[in-house]
């Protein structure tokens, strides 16, 4: 394992793998966006959902792309950063019986729902249906402030990301920087891991 | 017993206890949970037969809203 590689070959080595991304909201477009940028080979992005102008405080979307669907709209923007770069895009709502399918050939999967119900849904489904692929889960990141509170912590191949208390609420909405914190760290949770393998 | 819970050192007076106990005497109250003992998953239906004993690896993990 090295600690210190050049751009060059933190580039080639990251392009041999490919990361699921599951969810295209404020953790998994901003995740998706880092990945890209730091060279992972291929993408795979699923969400059923569509742009809304409520998104754009947090999600990487553009004021024109409200309406389309979000992986549509993602994909798009990630051309647009790197027009060789590969990304497969499912429109389909993640569900226990279609996630073992749609991300069995990646090398880590990044959990990026917004409901609380469908993290322990991924949490599961992983965990019976690929105990040694690593999972990355965002939890609690609502709010501002507190950067001293958000951290990482490992439970075998599950890696969680967040404040592991701040639930999002008519009072508590989730915002850019706390969201792009945590969707960060996933992203670079995903590098620890795979710039193990180099 | 001793036990790992979320990567500490925990020790009960009992013997044993089932999921559903040790979330009582910790005041786990948390809805959205995912329980793993020595890595493996254990479903809902299963905290109340489920036993936890000395040594065992336990992580309680509580998810939370928001993406």
């Amino acid at each position: 394992m090295k600690s210190r590689a050049t751009l060059q070959e933190i580039e080639n080595h990251l392009s041999k793998f490919c990361v699921g991304i599951a969810g295209a909201g404020g953790l998994g477009s901003n995740c998706a966006v880092s990945l890209l940028r730091t060279g992972i080979g291929k993408l795979v992005i699923a969400d059923f959902d569509i742009v809304d102008s409520s998104n754009l405080n947090r999600q990487f979307y553009f004021r024109n792309q409200v309406g389309l669907p979000k992986v549509e709209a993602l994909k798009d923007n990630l051309i647009a950063i790197n027009p060789n770069a590969q990304i497969d895009i499912y429109i389909i709502k993640l569900e226990s019986q279609n996630i073992p399918e749609l991300f069995k050939n990646c090398d880590v999967i990044v959990e990026a729902f917004d409901k609380s119900e469908m993290k322990v849904m991924i949490i599961e489904t992983c965990s019976i249906n690929f105990p040694e692929k690593p999972l990355i889960v965002g939890s609690g990141l609502a709010g501002w402030g507190n950067n001293q509170d958000i951290k990482t912590e490992q439970y075998g191949n599950l890696y969680f990301c967040g404040d592991f208390n701040s639930e999002v609420g008519e009072d508590l909405p989730p915002l850019a920087p706390r969201v792009n914190i945590v969707a960060n760290m996933q992203a670079n949770i995903v590098l620890e891991i795979l710039m193990r393998k180099m | 017993m001793q036990i790992i819970l979320n990567n500490n050192l925990e020790s009960f007076d009992n013997e044993k206890l089932t999921v559903n106990e040790l979330l009582e005497k910790k005041n786990f109250t948390f809805k959205m949970l995912v329980i793993k003992i020595n890595g493996k998953l254990i479903p809902k239906d299963r905290y109340d037969n489920t036993l936890i004993s000395n040594g065992d690896n336990v992580s309680v993990l509580h998810l939370i809203s928001g993406g």
